[in-house]
């Protein structure tokens, strides 16, 4: 019965996190696309915990949700062209 | 090159990736069935040898702490790197024509940090930094470790920004600091290391006392140091890295209503 329980949530996230890529290649606006990648790392984040490997999750959650998102973020505001 | 040929030029190239990679994954092992002999017996080995109960930081700081200590300084030279070229350039700007600021729309001022936005990061530095702490220096009892505790220690820095306090952000973080703190974590690492090359050792090996109870804070030796050491060199890389891009950010925004007063004023 668990064993069912972790299947069925595994496949339920691996879908999420496909479909979480396609949104984050499919986004154009650029600080929106960040703002996308930082939930899909926090859905990549939950992959990894589902899958039993929580010191990765932390990992993926510090760097791919926020300092990524942050660093990115950072960098668009600095070369932005005046419009 | 017509369309048309370049559309069969496609499709078999298509085919073939399909072909590849249904066939390597008709080779796969079965899902969850990992058929190596390392991850076994290193379960099986990994807390009688080292008293870690944190496996994964066991792997990360002791039988592969060779491979660490060299991501350890991927980071430390992408820091170092980053702060020569940005500041070169914080030079080199000077002389320039005044640019028009790059993040605010002209003619109407920058929007002030709402108090909500103030409230929420100043509530949530303190537990942001246990966390950082408590993630560094636990990575012998819990999956954590250095990397991960420093970048959360970090975060608390980059909260303090967020609430509006960037004076108080350089105050607590200035460069020398910093660079210290960078040198001090990754040379330490290397020093634990050569701590036990000057004992007969190989380089990295466990040296200290491995303490009684698996998973106690005073426990594994080495692991929680290296951890601790890593978790200082990875915040105060991060924060190094976020505060020279910030800076960046903020000189080119202080630099629109005056340009002279502002001129020299980036510190």
């Amino acid at each position: 019965m668990r064993g069912a329980v972790l299947d069925v949530l595994q496949a339920t996230v691996l879908v999420l996190v496909a479909a979480g890529a396609t949104l984050v290649v499919r986004t154009r606006d650029r600080v929106r696309l960040v703002l996308v990648l930082s939930a899909y790392g926090m859905l990549l984040a939950i992959l990894f915990f589902v899958f039993q490997a929580p010191d990765v999750t932390l990992s993926e959650l510090t760097v791919g949700a926020v300092a990524l998102p942050l660093i990115l973020l950072l960098t668009i505001a600095k070369v932005r062209k005046p419009q | 090159m017509t369309p048309r040929q370049r559309r069969w030029l496609f499709a078999i190239a298509i085919a073939g990736f399909v072909a590849c990679y249904l066939w390597a994954f008709a080779g796969l092992p079965g899902f969850g069935h990992y058929p190596g002999p390392y991850g076994p017996e290193i379960l099986k080995r990994a807390v009688g040898e080292t008293h870690a109960t944190g496996v994964v930081s066991a792997v990360n700081f002791e039988y592969r702490a060779f491979d660490t200590v060299g991501e350890e300084f991927i980071l430390f030279t992408a820091a170092a790197g980053m702060s020569v070229v940005l500041r070169r350039l914080r030079g080199e700007s000077e002389h320039e024509p005044v640019q028009p600021p790059v993040d605010a729309a002209r003619g109407r001022d920058l929007p002030a940090t709402t108090s909500a936005v103030r409230f929420a990061a100043l509530a949530l530095i303190g537990p942001t930094a246990v966390i950082g702490w408590w993630l560094a220096t636990h990575a012998q009892a819990n999956p954590s470790g250095g990397f991960q505790g420093g970048v959360v220690l970090a975060t608390s820095f980059m909260l303090l920004y967020l609430s509006g306090e960037s004076i108080t952000f350089r105050r607590l973080s200035p460069t020398t600091l910093l660079d210290a703190a960078e040198a001090m974590g990754a040379g330490g690492f290397a020093a634990v290391g050569l701590a036990a090359v000057a004992q007969g050792l190989p380089y990295l090996s466990n040296f200290l006392p491995l303490g009684h109870i698996p998973g106690a804070i005073t426990s594994s030796g080495t692991i929680a140091l290296i951890s601790f050491l890593v978790g200082i060199e990875v915040a105060s890389a991060f924060v190094l890295i976020t505060g020279e891009l910030l800076e960046q950010t903020l000189l080119v925004r202080q630099r629109k209503p005056e340009p002279e007063a502002a001129r020299g004023g980036g510190g």
